[in-house]
């Protein structure tokens, strides 16, 4: 019993964090890369900057979440959210906009994409450090252990207090986007302009504001992923290339300009890594006496060594690449 | 005007910042400088070809460069004996068993086909099995890996000349994207670029922790030199035989894709380049072509790679980094002019003067501004001002990159199609 608490500890429940961190980012990555054609590698700064804007703002009201009774870096998770989405619209016009406007290759707006990365980091470990940083320097970490009825079972089930939100606001998030992209006009639009902009065009979509909202919202989910994840773990601020091709490959495994589709990518990528990384003989060792003497369960059965967590990503990538282009919910293959 | 005058001006330019480095500087840290603008001449040449004859995008250089230098480690480091005498080779080759039993299965998986079964089941067994395949394989490495690192540290390395090396370096770097680019190439390049990230990042993680294949972060080193080395001759001549070595490396691979470029092969990637369908419509195979430039300029920047960590003299995987490898090497491209060679130079020279003088300059100014802050606002400069400072170049090698796009899209040297047009 201990051994599929373990189990759940592992794989379930890290697995639907870290599932719902690169979903909120592949939603933000799929709407751009749907919408306005190219792959934005700035992507995971993006994150970034929500997680320092956050902390700056911890730092300034330490006091800000004991009053609500939440943490501290939960309660700023508004105003990075809408930070960053200044900001993304901002970029977008300062470096962005001008390429488009003189009609170039899409595959130019990525080197951009790549230029404001390497501006976005340098800034951020200038202004910050390059050390890694942790929300809960001053508080305290509320931990939740949830014990079994079973008689058993003697480990609990442990989830903490950020975990929780970070679940909660991915539902709360990815709610509202539903709402927008299929009750509002404007979200009408940006679905026909990511499923084919020549046709939209001709409609009288208006492209510009389309652009703002997609890099709005984008930002905003950005953000989100970016404080939640460094609530629940640490704020680094070089995960950046790490966090890319997860991201990357849940928006291509959903299908390229498909939310939803990056929404079940980003849980499938999580999922397949904490699995990948799970050491099985955990579950086999109870097996063990019933196996036959010559059966020998080692001490380490994982797919993936921990250090090579990121081969995970990149072999669903090449897999969706080869066997399916389009992903599962069937986005553009551009 | 004169057809090469911008050329001329901006070597001559390159030339006089190089004679003061030699005055200010002395003639051993001149002829380093220099050895390593022509490694990176031969990574941005490596890089021109792909993105300026063919619009294919690498965004992993650091990855090929770390394949190319691993395999020359391998190659050209000297024989450890206490390896070959434990049973370290044998269980290596219990392992080179599997990996053949392995191999043997898959292939005959591809071949399915032949037997009436359709590709999307036959796609979807070979999958299955490279997934079991690659399972058996993790689980059955690390026992081998325990032996070889318990009983001799590490393989070494197989004691041949250096130039071998960094042949079957340039050939190894070639194979990897041979695979990757078969599984993106039918795409648009982003997925490449994104594929490629990706790839660089794995590739070092593995040479990081295969301790028993490279001593990870343990580091190999010294690493023989292809010319006597400056324990024998001193550091001047020493480094002046490598860089003669160099320049003839540079000059051959020029000529030869200056060749290319203008041949109906140069044409007919540019044409790929600039209209695909176009391309596609008059009978070229674009897929076969992309990948073609792709893997041959994954070999340039193998060579490359081997090069530079040759004269370093030494293998240590974790100093490969993506800033340093792969977008520094980007910004000499897009600076020089993508998909002229004489620009990949001509960056290469530039922008590695640029990016190795800003390292003492931004510590320079980030002291100065630390002293005075210190003084008039009684600022205190945080304890890592040093390691921030170095954050500034991150900074400007992005800004470079986005102000060269908008401004010099064709770069400060642009390809010959363009600028004999308007000349």
């Amino acid at each position: 019993m201990n051994e599929l608490i373990f189990f759940i500890n592992k794989v379930i429940i890290s697995g639907t964090i870290i599932g719902c961190i690169y979903a909120l980012g592949a939603v933000g990555a799929t709407l751009v890369f749907g919408i306005l054609r190219f792959a934005n590698f700035a992507h995971a700064d993006m994150m970034t900057v929500g997680a320092f804007v956050a902390l700056v703002f911890v730092s300034w009201f330490p006091g800000a979440g004991s009053v609500i009774g939440l943490p501290t870096g939960f309660v700023m998770l508004p105003i990075a959210m809408v930070f960053v989405a200044i900001m993304s619209v901002a970029l977008d016009r300062m470096f962005y906009r001008p390429l488009r406007e003189r009609n170039v290759k899409p595959i130019l707006l990525l080197v951009a994409s790549i230029g404001v990365m390497l501006m976005i980091q340098g800034l951020v470990r200038l202004f910050a450090g390059t050390a890694p940083r942790h929300f809960f320097s001053t508080e305290k970490k509320d931990i939740f252990r949830i014990e079994l009825p079973f008689e058993l079972s003697t480990r609990d089930i442990v989830i903490t207090e950020p975990q929780i939100l970070l679940i909660i606001t991915t539902i709360l998030c990815i709610f509202c986007l539903h709402r927008f992209l299929t009750g509002t006009r404007l979200g009408k639009a940006m679905r026909a302009m990511s499923d084919n902009p020549d046709l939209a065009l001709i409609t009288g979509i208006n492209t510009d504001r389309v652009v703002s909202a997609t890099w709005m919202i984008a930002g905003t989910l950005a953000a989100a992923g970016g404080v939640l994840l460094s609530l629940d773990v640490i704020l680094k601020p070089d995960l950046s290339f790490n966090l890319l091709l997860p991201i990357f490959a849940a928006a291509i495994v959903g299908g390229v300009g498909r939310p939803y589709g990056a929404i079940a990518g980003g849980l499938l990528v999580g999922f397949t890594e904490s699995l990948a990384i799970f050491n099985w003989s955990i579950l086999l060792r109870p097996l063990a006496p019933y196996l036959p003497d010559w059966v020998e369960i080692p001490s380490k059965l994982a797919f993936v060594p921990t250090e090579y967590k990121i081969v995970v990503p990149f072999v669903i990538l090449i897999v969706v690449l080869i066997w399916r282009p389009t992903g599962i919910f069937r986005g553009q293959v551009l | 005007m004169n057809r090469y005058q911008r050329e001329i001006i901006l070597f001559s330019i390159a030339l006089v910042a190089i004679l003061v480095i030699l005055i200010g500087f002395g003639e051993a840290y001149t002829t380093r400088l220099m050895v390593e603008i022509a490694c990176h001449a031969v990574l941005a040449l490596g890089l021109t070809i792909q993105w300026g004859y063919a619009g294919v995008f690498n965004a992993g250089v650091m990855g090929f460069m770390a394949v190319g230098a691993f395999v020359t480690m391998l190659f050209s480091f000297s024989i450890n004996d206490e390896f070959w005498s434990s049973e370290g080779p044998g269980a290596l080759a219990g392992l080179g068993v599997q990996v053949l039993l392995l191999a043997i299965v898959i292939a005959a998986l591809t071949q399915l086909h032949r037997f009436g079964i359709s590709q999307r089941i036959k796609t979807a067994c070979l999958l299955t099995a490279l997934i079991i395949a690659f399972f058996v394989f993790n689980n059955a490495v690390e026992p081998v890996a325990r032996v070889i690192e318990g009983q001799a540290g590490f393989i070494g390395g197989f004691g041949l000349p250096v130039i071998v090396g960094w042949i079957a370096g340039g050939i190894a770097a070639a194979f990897v994207a041979y695979g990757i680019g078969k599984a993106c190439l039918g795409l648009r390049s982003d997925y490449l670029a994104i594929a490629t990230l990706g790839f660089a990042e794995i590739i070092k993680a593995i040479l990081k922790n295969a301790d028993w294949l490279t001593r990870g972060t343990l580091t190999v080193s010294p690493l023989p030199w292809p010319v006597p080395t400056p324990n024998d001759i001193g550091f001047v001549l020493a480094r002046s035989a490598y860089l003669s070595l160099m320049a003839v490396i540079v000059v051959a691979m020029f000529l030869l894709l200056q060749r290319a470029y203008h041949a109906p092969w140069g044409r007919m990637m540019r044409a790929i380049r600039d209209n695909e369908v176009a391309a596609a419509a008059m009978g070229k195979d674009v897929n076969f072509r992309r990948l073609e430039i792709f893997v041959l300029g994954s070999g340039l920047i193998g060579i490359g790679g081997a090069a530079l960590t040759t004269f370093g003299r030494i293998f240590d995987p974790a100093g490969f980094h993506p800033l340093k490898n792969t977008f520094v090497i980007w910004v000499m491209v897009l600076v020089g002019g993508a998909g002229s060679n004489l620009g990949a130079i001509f960056g290469a020279t530039a922008i590695y003067i640029i990016w190795t003088m800003s390292e003492p300059l931004t510590l320079f100014v980030f002291d100065v501004v630390a002293n005075y802050g210190t003084e008039w606002f009684n600022w205190e400069p945080p304890a890592d001002l040093a390691a921030r400072a170095l954050q500034t170049r991150v900074f400007l090698i992005g800004l470079t990159i986005t102000i060269a796009l908008r401004y010099v899209p064709h770069g400060l040297i642009p390809e010959d199609a363009r600028r004999l047009r308007s000349a």
